[in-house]
């Protein structure tokens, strides 16, 4: 029996029970149940995992990106590492696709970079897990301490948008965490666009920190810690590079399909209706042009938009998505041009321009530099237009099925 | 970002020169710097670069500073013109 249990202990890291051995082949299960001939001969599986590691803690799950502890006189601090593995990457698509994107959050409070001091800077940033990533990454060879606050799983600039990234969360997680019997200066390092949220004379009076306000970027932060904590010029300003724009598209689309649905489910349904009062055949053939429609103003508006946004003429919003929008709808047109009448070319025109506008206009709230009342001026004028062209576009549409 | 330019003349920052002290935060929470510092006193130099963001009056504290903040998204704003400011939702798993 004592061997039997050094067996299917140092084979599959089990409790000694008497469970069938999970890793091993047949001859385990026949070992256990006395059939083998030598008991004593060693476990022929996968060689013996590694013993736990003395971080674990029951109850817990060790994140990917920690390396290992630190004691402080606040705790136990986790280490994290400066690259992301294949887990980071996955993640990071994912929610670049805009699945999961609500939930990928990290757990607030302090974490470490390689081995900060007393006197080693502390920065703030907030719990959504890319961001993460993406500050952490910029951290290697460096001594930092990380409070990551409970900004809900968004990200800074959005959070302190929206008040979660705020002056009483900094006073909060600072006092939670003990942060004046673990530093012994008293500065915080925020990035610069969560002044949005947070206001820096509030932060001092509420937990005697000195904000001072770290760059726009993560891209930024080694270069302001190596130049005695002053951001340049370019640190301050916010960008919104291509490579910036084509990100955002994915997520921008994924949004859509609950709502094109309906706009199909309609327009399948609207295409049936004419002489003979409902025809599927009809419902079914000219509704692929409008599903055609549909995705060529998809594709215009909120695809090639944003991506050539400073290349578009105009400076509405609105306005470059109709351009887009004429462009597609005279090739979907074009295209269509053999099995279409003048009416139905013209609505399906008008769909793709209409669909294509009010979508590069959407696109302005993922954009760093459109303003409210620019946005809502530019909505009065556009709106309406929009909806006349829909309308036009429904009109010659189901008009043109009687008029055969 | 000199290259994305909005509608101007629409902005809805103040500024009050005279209650001003010079502390220059203004300048440093503005990610297009509409704020400089300028013989210790600030001075709006970009107006029509300003997206309403609302970090410059949240950090001065002599209050010099009024902007109506707020996310310029469409998708919000049609939201607070159906269901009114209150009840817009700017988040869940629908943008930011």
């Amino acid at each position: 029996m004592d061997a039997k249990e050094k067996q299917t202990t140092a084979c599959c890291g089990q409790p000694a029970e008497p469970s069938p051995c999970s890793c091993g082949s047949g001859t385990d299960v026949e070992r256990l149940n006395g059939v083998s001939s030598t008991p004593a001969e060693p476990c022929r599986g996968s060689p013996a995992e590694p013993e736990s590691d003395p971080f674990e803690r029951p109850g817990y799950d060790r994140c990917n990106f920690v390396e290992n502890f630190i004691d402080t006189p606040v705790g136990q601090i986790p280490r994290v590492k400066t690259s992301l593995d294949r887990s980071d990457f996955l993640g990071t698509l994912k929610v670049r696709l805009g699945i999961g994107r609500d939930n990928y959050k990290i757990s607030p409070g302090l974490y470490c970079i390689g081995n900060p001091g007393p006197d080693a800077p502390v920065l703030v940033s907030a719990n959504y897990r890319l961001t993460f990533h993406t500050l952490r990454r910029e951290l290697a060879g460096l001594h930092a301490w990380i409070l990551i606050l409970d900004t809900r799983g968004v990200n800074v600039w959005c959070a302190a948008g929206k008040k979660t990234f705020s002056t009483a969360e900094v006073v909060r997680r600072v006092k939670l965490t003990g942060l004046e019997r673990l530093v012994r200066h008293r500065d915080l390092i925020l990035p610069q666009l969560s002044a949005t949220g947070v206001a820096a004379h509030l932060v001092r009076k509420g937990c005697g920190f000195r904000v001072l306000w770290g760059p726009v970027y993560a891209r930024g932060i080694r270069a302001f810690l190596n130049n005695g904590m002053k951001a340049d010029e370019s640190m301050r300003r916010v960008s919104f590079s291509l490579k910036e724009r084509m990100v955002l598209v994915p997520v921008e689309v994924s949004h859509l399909p609950k709502y094109l649905l309906w706009v199909l489910l309609a327009g399948f349904a609207l295409s049936g209706i004419g002489a003979d009062v409902f025809s599927f055949h009809s419902a079914g053939s000219r509704g692929l042009m409008i599903a055609a429609a549909c995705i060529t103003g998809v594709f215009a508006g909120a695809v090639v938009t944003p991506i050539l946004l400073p290349w578009i003429p105009g400076i509405r919003f609105s306005l470059k998505g109709a351009l887009t929008g004429v462009l597609g709808g005279l090739f979907l047109v074009g295209w269509l041009w053999n099995r279409t009448t003048g009416w139905e070319a013209l609505a399906l025109f008008l769909l793709t321009v209409a669909m294509s506008s009010y979508l590069a206009m959407n696109f302005t709230g993922a954009t760093p530099f459109t303003s409210p009342s620019g946005v809502e001026k530019e909505m009065r004028k556009a709106i309406p237009l929009q909806a006349a062209a829909f309308l036009i576009s429904l009109i010659a549409w189901i008009g043109s099925a009687f008029s055969t | 970002m000199q290259d994305f330019r909005y509608l101007s003349g629409v902005s809805t920052l103040q500024f009050d020169s005279e209650a001003c002290t010079g502390c220059g935060m203004c300048e440093a929470v503005c990610p297009h710097r509409v704020f400089r510092l300028n013989d210790r006193l600030a001075h709006i130099v970009d107006k029509d670069g300003c997206m309403e963001c609302g970090a410059c009056a949240n950090n001065c504290p002599a209050g010099a500073i009024r902007v109506t903040p707020g996310v310029g998204c469409a998708f919000y704003i049609v939201q607070s013109w159906i269901k009114g400011k209150e009840a817009a939702r700017c988040g869940g798993p629908e943008c930011c």
